[in-house]
């Protein structure tokens, strides 16, 4: 390894750690649902080990609760990990056009809205050497803490798995209310997105349809009819991406 | 007639398209997307899936509806203030603790 790369390692494991701190936490929130879907502590960790996404496997996981298809299981990834397509189109415009294959094969592995935000504050080209380390410093503990999710929440009282049971729906709500502060579009559409959502959870025969489907259903409608009726200009979208 | 679905077929399909989304961009896109539609389209559509899944999820995944919406205002207001995700994650999990000890008492 080169001095400049271990120096960027040495930055990126430092990143990291951090990053990891909270993944242990919201890992563990998201075990407690992988267990209500019946997922065991071993499928758990395989699926937070292989798909590396929290509401991508938060999404997956009612999937597997709610008896779904495997095509509503791809479906249902596509879209809630739509996000992910897009950072990880971002970070393509970083990379330096010599980069050989096998670095965007490893990159693609962790692509997450915190690694995503780490890399692209840097100024410059991506590191490979950065990524990976800020990866194997908060990587395991997400794996490690939704399996233990699964586990402890066999044994903890029922009223911390409801409090621990919320420390996604709090990372979520932390990812969209910011950008939905400095942009009046974003803050409309998740005024709709919850109104229409909390309505097809009512109205029958919609209700009828699994969680799974309703959602992939209410963010193509909603995000297409946003598309059309606020195309966004090239500025607000480098303004609002990030972690 | 319901279909028995094995757990982890379900986690290699989950695995398998979380893959696809993130490496095909950093291989195979060397301009950037030019259509306006679909860069809008795929700009909002991470706000509106979480939102989605937010809402109503959130008062459904607590023992009391009331301690849920007390973690969603929570969460909205603190992420307004500029909270970090780890801040926010956290004081929902507390604001629902403490509200349902405090509804326990009540009811």
């Amino acid at each position: 390894m080169t001095e400049s790369n271990k120096k960027a390692f040495r930055e990126g494991f430092r990143d990291g750690i951090p990053i990891g701190l909270g993944y242990l936490a919201v890992a563990f929130s998201l075990g407690i649902t992988a267990r209500v879907s019946g997922l065991n502590w071993l499928q758990a960790f395989i699926a937070s080990a292989t798909s590396y996404a929290s509401a991508g496997e938060y999404a997956g996981f009612t999937v597997i609760g709610s008896g779904g298809s495997y095509a509503e299981m791809a479906l249902m990834i596509l879209v809630a990990n739509c996000r992910y397509l897009l950072m990880s189109a971002a970070l393509s415009q970083r990379l330096s056009a010599d980069m050989p294959y096998y670095h965007r094969f490893l990159l693609a592995t962790h692509v997450t809205d915190e690694i995503f935000g780490i890399n692209i504050s840097r100024p410059g080209k991506l590191v490979p050497a950065y990524d990976y380390a800020a990866f194997l410093a908060s990587g395991p503990a997400w794996a490690v803490g939704t399996a233990v999710g699964v586990l402890a929440g066999n044994i903890l009282p029922d009223r911390v798995v409801s409090a621990l049971s919320v420390a996604l729906f709090g990372m979520f709500i932390a990812i969209i209310i910011p950008p939905a502060k400095k942009n009046r579009v974003i803050a409309g559409l998740v005024l709709v997105s919850f109104a229409l959502s909390f309505a097809c959870g009512r109205i029958p025969y919609v209700r009828e349809m699994s969680s799974g489907v309703r959602i992939i259903i209410l963010t193509v409608i909603i995000a297409a009819a946003a598309a059309v009726l606020f195309p966004v200009k090239d500025e607000e979208k480098e303004d609002a991406g990030g972690a | 007639m319901q279909a028995v679905h094995n757990i982890y077929i379900h986690i290699l399909v989950m695995g398998a398209v979380s893959y696809l989304i993130r490496v095909l961009p950093l291989t195979l896109i060397k301009k950037e997307i030019t259509n306006r539609y679909v860069k809008s389209f795929l700009f909002y559509v991470p706000y509106v899936t979480l939102a989605v899944m937010t809402f109503p999820a959130i008062i459904e995944a607590t023992q009391s509806p009331v301690s849920g919406a007390l973690a969603l205002a929570a969460g909205i207001i603190l992420s307004l203030i500029g909270a970090n995700l780890i801040q926010v994650a956290g004081a929902c999990c507390a604001v629902v603790f403490i509200s349902e000890l405090i509804i326990g008492k009540i009811v």
